[in-house]
């Protein structure tokens, strides 16, 4: 069943827009410590989530097949994945002035050109997956 | 509809999304996820990283990512954006860094089509559409994975990553931005 996933695909691209999150000018705000108002979004957000994960983990809520609900826990490792994808990735974040689902949103909201972006995006993921094996994680 | 919506309805609704998923189908909220089933799905190449079973495991995250552009595209029709207000602290910075043009969601003179053909505009979309897309494959999840998802479920490996985003995002601005303006 795909239609709940649409529809929560929706509001979530509704808000990045109302919220100005796919603005790259809010994005560079950011960056340059500007305004609270991206702090503001993901610091709350980051709190719902968490509170929302404690009280499923509290309830021991259970699957459709009875397994337990939760996320994966991510394997640090020697954490030199985490800091280089991440930087690099941020270096892109800023660049564009946005994170995947706003690149989406973008096109979505009448900044067609970014459909190229996405299509580097992919090409990017890609050859991370060419070159994988070769990369230290 | 006040604009720009506020960070503390904004905020907790994204938040939201990570509960409803997990109640809806136990799935995780990550968007970067979609670039490596859409590899997997058009040219997957042998590749190992591109081996999985995309239908099964994406085919909802691809639904909602859909979503996320007809939600765009709706909300733009509801209530289109107004005019960004940026501190005067933020528009001087921008514009010492050759950015002139504030009307729309993007400055237009760095992306548009005729932007492409500029050094500029070259970089900021495709180099860095491809950092976005390296960089979340490499990290193994984005700002919806790891600085909202991963950060509420207390992981270390989010953490260092987010640090790594900052550190990324400051460079690109500070340093980057000007030199390509």
């Amino acid at each position: 069943m795909l239609v709940p996933y649409f529809l929560l695909g929706s509001a979530f691209g509704a808000v990045l827009l109302e919220a100005e999150v796919i603005s790259w000018f809010r994005i560079q705000e950011m960056f340059r410590f500007g305004s609270f108002h991206m702090y503001g979004i993901i610091a709350s957000a980051i709190v719902v989530a968490g509170t929302s994960i404690e009280i499923i983990r509290r309830l021991q809520l259970r699957g459709p097949d009875g397994e337990s609900i939760g996320l994966a826990p991510k394997q640090l490792g020697s954490g030199l994945r985490y800091v280089a994808g991440g930087t690099l990735f941020g270096i892109g974040w800023a660049l564009t002035g946005a994170c995947p689902g706003p690149l989406v949103a973008l096109v979505g909201a009448g900044v067609p050109v970014m459909v190229v972006a996405i299509a580097s995006a992919l090409v990017g993921t890609w050859t991370y997956g060419y070159l994988r094996p070769r990369l230290p994680h | 509809m006040p604009h720009p919506l506020p960070w503390y309805i904004a905020g907790p609704l994204i938040g939201l999304i990570v509960p409803a998923l997990l109640l809806i189908g136990n799935k995780p909220f990550g968007i970067s996820s979609n670039f490596r089933h859409i590899c997997a799905a058009a040219a997957p190449c042998g590749i190992e990283f591109f081996s999985h079973d995309w239908k099964r495991a994406g085919l909802w995250n691809l639904t909602f990512l859909a979503g996320v552009c007809v939600g765009a595209t709706i909300a733009v029709w509801l209530a289109p954006p107004a005019p960004i207000h940026l501190s005067p602290r933020v528009l001087a910075d921008l514009q010492a860094a050759g950015v002139h043009d504030f009307t729309g969601l993007v400055p237009r003179e760095i992306f548009s089509w005729s932007a492409l053909l500029t050094l500029r505009g070259l970089v900021a979309t495709v180099i860095g559409g491809f950092l976005v897309g390296f960089g979340t494959a490499y990290a193994g999840g984005c700002t919806s994975g790891h600085a909202i998802a991963g950060l509420a479920d207390r992981q270390l490996a989010s953490l260092v990553a987010v640090c790594g985003f900052f550190a990324g995002g400051l460079a690109a601005s500070y340093l980057l931005l000007p030199l390509l303006g």
